[in-house]
């Protein structure tokens, strides 16, 4: 039986002038889940991310970890590389072991290993602005992964990147999750790209942002490109398709 | 550089590294070359035009030293006098290099207090405001009234005018930093002390080196006036004093020479700190990366 990490107990939202960004939000998260947040945009789909990362505080409910949690616990993957510019590579991932205290050379090798894991091994001391869009993106992960952190919190993190980019990062995410055994949980706006990876998920409406529907996935892993032409795939496509319409009935 | 090697290597594949350029390359590539020697030759012969047409219309027109002196002249007299210039200049240039100092460490320490607290920035950045866009030249006769030290006035009044763009861009760099690098900070547990040393100073270095090079100028600007505003200075007298003083005397090729060397002075500060921000910055930052074609 699966460990279970997290819970969200009836978590709401509400901003100044009274946006209710997310309602009566709950979900149970287990480890070695890949949970994926989809529906449309205003559907409280990042809200309920910084809220788990603790950026902001639900205003009703409450979010619960089960087991110890540290500065170390989260690793968060933005939409875009959000790499500090003027770092190289292996500074950039070294970020999160520094504000920990831990010196560069103490953790070299475990920096080594994940950029390793992201296959960006030969690009360690250059910066940021020398590599592509998607290098760029696996450094983030990487820096997400170096922690070894209990969840890793994705938010939209392929959106901007172009569809052959995004395949190719998506099924290295997959080889990744396998060989980690880490829990995610991502946000997306394509129905392709959860079914593709999610064990599990979460459709969502808006106005006021809450959860609809859970669906399990439940094609067995590793899912590679056979996985994305098989009929089983457009099922679990059509289903959650269904689903994400119906989240979005009486809006346009 | 960059741009050129790499078109080399691509036309260098072709017929066993023979090189072989369309017209179009060659065009481009000698174009470039053209711009690259223009951009010294050509304000070389200007200044080299316009020193010769000085010296002619002052041959030509007989003019006399004592209104307007030949280049030769100038010159000459630069030589002639060079210790008692250069002492100037030494007076000078410690006004302006001690004033940038005060400048830099009192415009960004100040930026840093204002980033730690709103209140503080809130309370204090209106005056820096009023300080700055009161002209100096009205303010240094009442600090030389309460201020004995002839040179800390100086300091002071160079410090007035030099601080303020170092102030504001700093701010401004500090504050700029990347929304989600913040949140990634927050998420790892960073301490104010950290967000500052590692994110929002090296966020705010490009800003803060564009302020100093403003400031850099400045401060020789403030020092030069505020020393016009001091008047009689005797021993220990700056340029600008000099300059006063060569004027009562009708030493018009010694205001040439003076004026030679605070022009001087300006162009080596800014070439300074430009070199400065390009060492800082051209590993990483947009503003000093070449871009290829």
């Amino acid at each position: 039986m699966q460990q279970r990490l997290l819970s969200l107990k009836h978590v709401g939202k509400t901003f100044s002038a009274d946006i209710e960004a997310l309602r009566d939000m709950s979900l149970t998260v287990a480890e070695g889940d890949f949970l994926s947040l989809l529906g449309p945009s205003g559907c409280g789909k990042s809200t309920a991310l910084r809220l788990i990362a603790g950026l902001s505080e639900p205003t009703t409910g409450q979010i619960a970890w089960h087991g110890e949690q540290t500065d170390h616990s989260i690793g968060f993957v933005f939409q875009e590389p959000t790499l500090m510019p003027w770092a190289t590579v292996e500074k950039n991932v070294w970020l999160p072991f520094r504000l920990n205290g831990d010196s560069f050379s103490s953790v070299r090798d475990t920096i080594q290993e994940s950029l390793e894991l992201v296959g960006l091994e030969g690009f360690a001391s250059s910066y940021p602005r020398e590599l592509s869009g998607g290098m760029k993106m696996r450094v983030s992960i990487a820096r997400a992964l170096a922690t070894n952190p209990r969840i890793i919190l994705m938010d939209e993190p392929f959106a901007a990147l172009d569809e052959i980019t995004r395949f190719r990062l998506n099924n290295d995410l997959l080889k990744l999750k396998a060989k980690l055994g880490c829990t995610i949980i991502f946000v997306t706006h394509s129905v392709f790209e959860s079914v593709f990876l999610s064990s599990r998920i979460a459709v969502m409406a808006a106005r006021p942002g809450r959860v609809i529907r859970e669906l399990e996935i439940d094609a067995p892993y590793p899912r590679g490109e056979r996985f994305r032409t098989s009929a089983d795939y457009a099922a679990h496509c059509r289903t959650t398709s269904e689903a994400l319409q119906e989240s979005m009935n009486g809006h346009d | 550089m960059q741009s050129e090697a790499s078109a080399d290597s691509q036309s260098a594949a072709v017929d066993g590294g023979a090189y072989i350029l369309d017209d179009e390359e060659r065009r481009r590539m000698m174009r470039r070359r053209v711009e690259r020697i223009s951009k010294w030759c050509l304000p070389a012969i200007v200044l080299l035009l316009t020193v010769w047409y000085w010296d002619r219309i002052v041959q030509w027109n007989e003019i006399p030293h004592y209104i307007l002196p030949s280049p030769g002249r100038v010159v000459s007299t630069l030589f002639a006098d060079w210790r008692m210039l250069l002492d100037a200049l030494v007076i000078t240039l410690q006004i302006t290099f001690l004033a940038l100092a005060v400048a830099v460490l009192g415009g960004a320490g100040l930026a840093i207090l204002f980033t730690q607290s709103r209140f503080i920035q809130m309370s204090l950045f209106p005056y820096a405001v009023i300080l700055q866009v009161t002209p100096i030249v009205a303010i240094a006769p009442l600090i030389f009234i309460y201020v004995d030290s002839k040179i800390v006035g100086l300091l002071i009044c160079a410090w007035i005018v030099a601080f303020f763009p170092i102030l504001s861009n700093t701010t401004l760099g500090l504050n700029s930093t990347d929304h989600n690098l913040r949140d990634l900070f927050r998420i790892y547990g960073a301490s104010r002390w950290q967000q500052l040393l590692h994110l929002q100073i090296p966020t705010a270095l490009p800003y803060f080196l564009g302020g100093l090079r403003i400031a850099g100028g400045l401060a020789l600007i403030g020092a030069v006036v505020a020393e016009y505003v001091a008047g009689t200075g005797g021993i220990g007298s700056g340029l600008a004093f000099t300059i006063l003083e060569a004027g009562y005397r009708l030493n018009i090729p010694r205001m040439f020479a003076a004026l030679l060397l605070i022009a001087g002075t300006g162009v080596l500060i800014f070439t300074v700190l430009s070199l400065l921000s390009h060492v800082l910055l051209h590993k990483w930052h947009e503003s000093a990366v070449k871009r290829d074609s």
